[in-house]
């Protein structure tokens, strides 16, 4: 049946799930850690790295404190505190995207009104940390020590691994086991080490609870992001979310399957109350038949504009905020007046790992791909009219009921859930009736369901 | 007896056409349920341009008997690894993969394996072109499914032994640098073996029996210089698509090999073979 676009939904920004961080906690005493929703910004050209950190860490801030390998001694201007507000931007303008049509009348193929949009994403939070040096004999170096909003941050070069673990416990730091065979590889590569924790003084004036995001830039051959180091003290299965912004083309994994979610699929218009549930349930869905071992895109688009737009795309102060160092004004203007593309380019990767399915950090690589791709699901709702009417609106609602079925069994395969329990909110009386046969189902069943 | 007879029929067809099934089950694969970003126009053109440059130079050498296996194999070998953005770039570079067959010899062979050399010229010569490492991803099943597929046709080809002496020295040299001296755990060495995309290479593409040393130690020495390359490439400069790479830079000491340990050029099966060999 002829349908319209009438207005575009958007229902889900991150998801709420369980994420990771590319580095690891490390914890004093027995402070509880969790590694919940964390995000990471990476800007990238030519070798030149900018990677902003965020997450939701939850636990007292005088506890927390972040390790991450870089490549080399950062200097202090080469690292910021970030906009939480600008990540906000980039998971909602990325999301996956709910769309709403209006059937038309079939009679007279007129056109109907549509359905405000509304937005919402999981504000989202970070943490880092830092200490202090004292052992020279345990082959740790602390290269250099700054205090940066929030944050003390210190970069440690590290002889061998067992003596950056001794030198984490000794510093009053309590490192997971193991924590110095995942240091090893990143010690042998001469790798520098980026540890932050939050200044409390500091953290004090900012009047705000929420850690800042951390930002740094770098020059290295290596497009990779490190993950490894981040399962160490995790539970379970962990999220990230991965927003790459390059120049030219869509990045995928170079060491992993990289694949494209499910999209631009019609389901049923009860989705769009439950949309968070119904989307986490597909990527649980999409993780499960790949054994977690891929790599999922959720979006890849031109920053300069959306269809539709589930945001706006971000202004070029964001984006420079975000370390787009090659965008410059007045081309970006010049560009967008001319109605096409900015010399950006988003992809928006999650990824679910645990220590077993990733047993390496992740490794990318830039392709020439720029066929845009975004995560879209589109509900339908069907005409209000009489069927009565004239002979087309029947053949419509003779239409209708199998593209309902259709959509049901869409809905059932993307997600796994059951088809009965589709068709019972999909209609719920309808569902009963066909079930009993054509009878009106009787009160008090309580048997319903037991054996699904 | 009859099976005696059946066995030795497969034994003695043209391993281009196992070759050629596996091929076509790769593609259809990847196609419907890979996730491979390749149009049907790009696999029509690409194998068009191979098939018609295959024509005109046979043609053009008077050499019809010779058939076109080979074309078809070096199509196949671009559909399963270049991607593009747009639709030119592959059958220019199926034109280009399948003249270099016919200009570029050296010892009555072409230098350069067609598929290898394609995908390089695609890579530095067209913009919005790619390779995609992870397109077959890393488990174990589809693993040992490549592993028996490979063997069988490299096998028929007299040509595995090259599979093995890449796998090993490849493998020698990922353990003794980075799980023995780096310390990456056994399950990296693992996961990065198990890639699709190594072993397809391993069993397909490194064993053309044309572009590789005719001489058992030249293929063994070909075979380490290939991992060395393609270790230096994506290990040290931090290339992507090492082995790619390894086997170009590895194809310009084949002449020299092929110099040094002298033996009889390979002829396939069911073809004869003339001073031009395909």
């Amino acid at each position: 049946m002829i349908k319209k676009l009438c207005l575009l939904f958007l229902a889900l920004a991150t998801p709420n799930l369980s994420q990771a961080f590319c580095g690891f906690y490390v914890a004093k005493a027995d402070a509880s850690l969790y590694n919940q929703a964390s995000q990471v910004a990476m800007v990238r050209k030519d070798g030149k790295t900018v990677l902003s950190l965020m997450n939701d860490y939850q636990g007292e801030l005088k506890d927390f404190a972040l390790v991450i390998p870089v490549p080399q001694i950062l200097q202090k201007k080469q690292i910021h505190i970030g906009d939480a507000a600008i990540f906000k931007h980039l998971d909602d303008f990325s999301a996956p995207r709910l769309v709403e049509y209006h059937d038309d009348n079939p009679c007279q193929m007129a056109e109907m009104a549509a359905a405000p949009a509304a937005d919402a994403a999981a504000p989202l939070m970070m943490r880092a940390g830092m200490m202090k040096s004292e052992a020279k004999k345990l082959g740790v170096k602390v290269e250099a020590e700054y205090t940066i909003g929030e944050y003390d941050i210190v970069i440690l070069s590290a002889k061998e691994s067992n003596g950056l673990e001794k030198w984490l416990h000794l510093s009053g730091y309590k490192i997971p086991k193991g924590a110095h065979k995942a240091l090893k590889p990143y010690i042998k590569q001469g790798l520098k080490f980026f540890v932050a924790k939050v200044n409390l003084k500091e953290q004090i004036k900012t009047g705000s609870k929420m850690l800042r995001p951390l930002q740094f830039a770098f020059e290295s051959p290596k497009f990779m992001l490190p993950i490894r180091l981040g399962m160490i003290n995790a539970k379970g299965a962990q999220d990230l979310m991965l927003y790459v912004l390059t120049e030219k083309g869509r990045v995928e994994s170079n060491n992993y399957q990289t694949l494209k979610l499910p999209s631009n699929i019609d389901i049923p218009v009860y989705i769009k109350d439950e949309f968070p549930a119904f989307y986490k349930a597909m990527f649980d869905k999409q993780v499960k038949e790949q054994n977690m071992h891929a790599v999922f895109t959720e979006y890849f688009w031109n920053m300069g504009w959306c269809d539709p737009c589930a945001a706006e795309p971000l202004n070029p102060d964001e984006l420079k905020q975000l370390g787009v160092f090659w965008l410059d004004e007045n081309s970006y203007a010049a560009s967008r007046r001319g109605g096409g593309g900015v010399p950006v380019q988003i992809t928006r990767l999650h990824v679910r790992y645990d220590n077993q399915s990733f047993p390496e950090d992740l490794v990318f690589q830039e392709t020439g791909d720029t066929e845009n791709f975004q995560g879209r699901y589109v509900l339908h709702h069907a005409w209000d009219g009489n069927p009565e009417m004239c002979p087309a609106a029947k053949e419509y609602f003779k239409q209708l009921a199998v593209r309902h079925e259709q959509e049901a069994k869409n809905l059932a395969e993307l997600t796994g859930w059951n088809e009965d329990d589709i068709a019972q909110k999909m209609n719920p009386e309808k569902a009963q009736y066909i079930e009993s046969g054509g009878k009106k189902p009787a009160k008090n069943q309580w048997w319903r369901g037991i054996w699904k | 007896m009859q099976n005696v007879k059946s066995f030795e029929k497969i034994k003695n067809t043209d391993s281009r056409l196992w070759q050629l099934l596996v091929m076509t089950s790769l593609l259809m694969i990847g196609v419907w349920l890979r996730d491979f970003s390749l149009k049907p126009e790009q696999i029509a053109l690409t194998f068009s341009a191979g098939l018609l440059t295959q024509a005109v130079f046979l043609h053009y050498f008077q050499l019809q008997q010779r058939g076109f296996l080979s074309s078809f194999i070096t199509c196949f070998g671009l559909c399963l690894l270049l991607r593009c953005s747009n639709l030119w770039v592959h059958p220019c570079v199926a034109i280009l993969a399948i003249s270099s067959k016919f200009l570029i010899r050296f010892q009555h062979s072409h230098l350069f394996n067609p598929a290898n050399l394609g995908v390089i010229l695609g890579l530095t010569l067209f913009p919005q072109t790619w390779v995609t490492s992870g397109q077959w991803g890393a488990d174990l099943s589809t693993a040992l499914w490549f592993i028996a597929a490979g063997f069988f046709v490299a096998n028929n080809a007299r040509r595995i032994d090259i599979s093995a002496y890449f796998l090993c020295c490849y493998a020698a040299l990922f353990l003794s640098i980075r799980v023995f001296w780096y310390g990456y755990s056994l399950d990296v060495f693992l996961h990065q073996f198990e890639n699709g995309a190594l072993l397809l290479f391993t069993f397909f593409m490194i064993t053309d029996p044309l572009t590789i040393p005719r001489h058992r130690t030249g293929r063994a020495i070909h075979a380490a210089l290939v991992a060395i390359f393609a270790y230096l490439w994506q290990y040290v400069f931090y290339g992507n698509q090492g082995i790619i790479w390894g086997l170009f830079f590895a194809s310009f000491f084949v002449p020299l090999w092929n110099y040094l340990f002298p033996a009889p050029l390979y002829q396939w099966r069911t073809l004869s073979v003339g001073a031009l060999n395909d």
